[in-house]
């Protein structure tokens, strides 16, 4: 039987309040095991506080040959963001 | 630089005539300084050329723990055990980040590791030098560890992302090396003849060697104008090696020790040293597997994945059991 | 009286020596895996613990060379001391074997460490207390990982099983001197430094229990003990070859600076 162990992916929240972010993959039996290595591989220099695994093989992804479809559409919704709008400097902060 | 030699696969670059139009694009995305992530469609060659270059990488990181692992149980102090332990492991970490790298382009780990132990994939001529005197450990960061800097920094720009990445992390925790390397050497040139004579001993020995590690010229070489093409291969080999002599020549000075190279000059007009180049035969006869140390240091990692077997085995068996009993008990 | 006094730090000395002799010892066994581990993971987490035990070397040393006066660093006394001199006990000393026995002996050591950095806690001397803090936060996950790799390669497969029951024979025998006292522990548990090794024995075993149940092995019957270690008496033969490679350079190059 193939005995390789399974390949997992690592997601670390650093210090300061920071959503958790994929910092790279290892291989380990199960989730349990998979937490310590990435805690003994991936926080050696006191890069984190919470460490999320999952199994790669779980991890859904889209598509690349979808990029113009899902990406390119927002590029044109420039008044999401808030440089669209010129605020007299009078106005103050906002 | 821990990839020597790669061929790339495929028979050099292409016009844009000769590409088909999904080549085309793909080297239209390279040239616009774009990713190619592993899901992305990419030339069969571009995919056999990295798992190549990535698995030398790879494995010369974890060949690398056995010359300085060498030195662990002998380090002076404890600082000193306790640095170069940090470092040997930060190299096992590495190996790590880029057999995952490796690994997204579809092949495992266990296969790369097989290569390996079989002989059929190479890692860096380096690595078969021993580390004789606590000098080498000092040489190894200063002169290794710099070397393979100059070119894993380029490298962070390279065109596969998980490479990239990886690349960008190693650099990260590779900058302690090289000063600790440098650090040992200080104390070593200041310290008692007995000392001074090691830190020349390890220069000696070291240099030429880690002047190979950047590989022979490859100005003529189509492997590498296509590799470069890729953006999988920043510079040239010669570049990088004269950047190198050019950087330490003056840390050497600096120590007070002597580069092993009669011919060692400053050159004013080409702003750079002129400099010997080391013995080709030895080198590939090193890489042939005739190295000082080549047959100690497969045999140590031979031995290591055998005796581990039990190991990985077992502890994948304890794995599946626990996760029967948790379907059963739902 | 100046008398006791002294004989009151002489007494701390020691207590500190087998402390720091124990995490030296232990962790330089440990650091002989680097590059040979059975997996990156693995050797990656097992330096982890090697760099741990000498960070804690150098507090428990460096303070017993404090503590001495006679102007010895950590340094001085991990690299200049002879055989006699050390404090560690015997289990510490014992060859690595194969990664199971390497984890198991690593086991038996992290379950009384974790328990006696416990106590040692509440230590009437502050710069004991404050080391075991640290340590002791360190040890909690050694713990962890060693206690889950012995159950994963006690119930694994019977070829791990077997290994795990062979390696627990062969260190068995050296459980017993951890829980050894003297008159350097009754001088330790009268200033209230730190508690008596016999009274964790109990809890050990309970922890221990647990665990090996876990991991389908059986605890083996045997009360007998060697030792000799923590006392200095009569030290195994692998010590002595430990400290030909671990003082070789300060011994053969006396008076540098490295």
């Amino acid at each position: 039987m193939k005995n390789e162990w399974p390949l997992w992916e690592v997601f670390i929240r650093g210090q300061h309040g920071m959503s958790h972010r994929h910092v790279g993959s290892l291989h380990a039996p199960d989730a349990e095991m998979a937490i310590k290595n990435a805690r003994d591989v991936y926080t050696r220099r006191n890069e984190g506080v919470s460490i999320w695994v999952v199994e790669a093989k779980h991890i859904a992804a889209s598509s690349p040959s979808d990029k113009g479809p899902l990406y390119e559409p927002s590029e044109s919704k420039v008044y999401r963001h808030p440089t669209f709008f010129d605020i007299p400097e009078e106005v103050g902060a906002m | 630089m821990y990839a020597q030699m790669i061929k790339s696969a495929g028979t050099g670059v292409k016009s844009p005539e000769e590409m088909t139009p999904e080549e085309r694009r793909f080297q239209a995305h390279v040239d616009a300084n774009e990713k190619v992530e592993p899901k992305d469609w990419m030339p069969d060659d571009y995919r056999a050329t990295l798992i190549r270059q990535i698995g030398q990488h790879a494995q010369s990181e974890i060949d690398g723990q056995l010359p300085e692992g060498n030195w662990i149980t002998r380090a002076p102090t404890l600082e000193r055990k306790a640095i170069l332990l940090a470092k040997v492991q930060d190299e096992a970490g590495h190996g790590l980040y880029l057999y995952c790298a490796a690994e997204t382009l579809g092949i495992s780990r266990d296969e790369l590791t097989e290569d390996l132990l079989s002989g059929k994939m190479k890692y860096s001529s380096i690595f078969n030098y021993p580390t004789l005197n606590w000098a080498d450990i000092g040489a190894v960061g200063w002169l290794v560890d710099g070397a393979a800097i100059m070119n894993q920094v380029p490298l962070q720009r390279t065109s596969y992302g998980p490479y990239s990445r990886a690349m960008i992390r190693i650099c990260k925790e590779e900058s302690f090396h090289q000063r600790q390397g440098y650090d040992i050497m200080m104390k070593m040139a200041q310290g008692t003849e007995a000392q001074k004579r090691m830190a020349q001993d390890a220069l000696n020995r070291l240099w030429f060697p880690s002047l190979m590690m950047f590989g022979p010229s490859d100005k003529e070489s189509v492997h590498s104008a296509q590799s470069m093409a890729w953006k999988i291969k920043i510079n040239t080999n010669d570049e990088l090696r004269q950047k190198f002599v050019d950087q330490t020549v003056p840390q050497a000075e600096y120590l007070g020790l002597t580069v092993p190279d009669e011919t060692l000059k400053w050159n004013e007009e080409r702003g750079h040293y002129d400099f010997a180049e080391p013995d080709w035969k030895e080198f590939f006869d090193v890489l042939k597997g005739n190295g000082p140390c080549n047959t100690d240091r497969l045999t140590a990692r031979q031995e290591a994945w055998k005796e581990g077997k039990w190991v990985r085995d077992a502890m994948m068996a304890h794995a599946r059991k626990k996760a029967a009993a948790k379907v059963a008990a739902e | 009286m100046s008398g006791q006094v002294q004989s009151g730090d002489a007494a701390l000395f020691e207590f500190l020596c087998r402390l720091g002799d124990n995490t030296l010892v232990l962790g330089h066994r440990v650091s002989e895996w680097c590059g040979h581990a059975p997996v990156l993971e693995e050797d990656i987490a097992l330096a982890n613990t090697a760099l741990d035990l000498i960070g804690q070397t150098q507090l428990w040393l460096g303070l017993a060379g404090e503590v001495e006066g006679k102007g010895r660093d950590a340094d001085a006394l991990a690299f200049l001391r002879d055989v006699w001199d050390f404090r560690s006990v015997l289990l510490t000393e014992v060859p690595n074997g194969d990664f199971g026995r390497t984890l198991m002996r690593q086991f038996l050591f992290d379950a009384w460490h974790s328990i006696y950095l416990g106590r040692l806690l509440k230590s009437s001397d502050k710069r004991v207390a404050d080391i075991a803090e640290k340590a002791s936060k360190e040890v909690a996950y050694h713990l962890e990982r060693s206690a889950d790799t012995v159950v994963a390669l006690g119930d694994g497969t019977e070829e791990s099983h077997q290994r795990m029951q062979a390696a627990l024979a062969y260190l068995w025998p050296y459980v017993g001197e951890m829980f050894e006292g003297d008159a350097v522990d009754a001088a330790m548990v009268e200033a209230g430094v730190a508690p008596d090794p016999a009274s964790l024995r109990a809890e050990y075993d309970a922890l221990v229990g647990r665990v090996l149940a876990d991991a389908t092995l059986e605890m083996p019957e045997g009360r007998f003990a060697h030792k000799g270690g923590r006392d200095g008496r009569m030290h195994t033969e692998h010590l002595g070859h430990i400290l030909t490679q671990m003082q070789w350079l300060q011994r053969a190059y006396p008076g540098a600076s490295w």
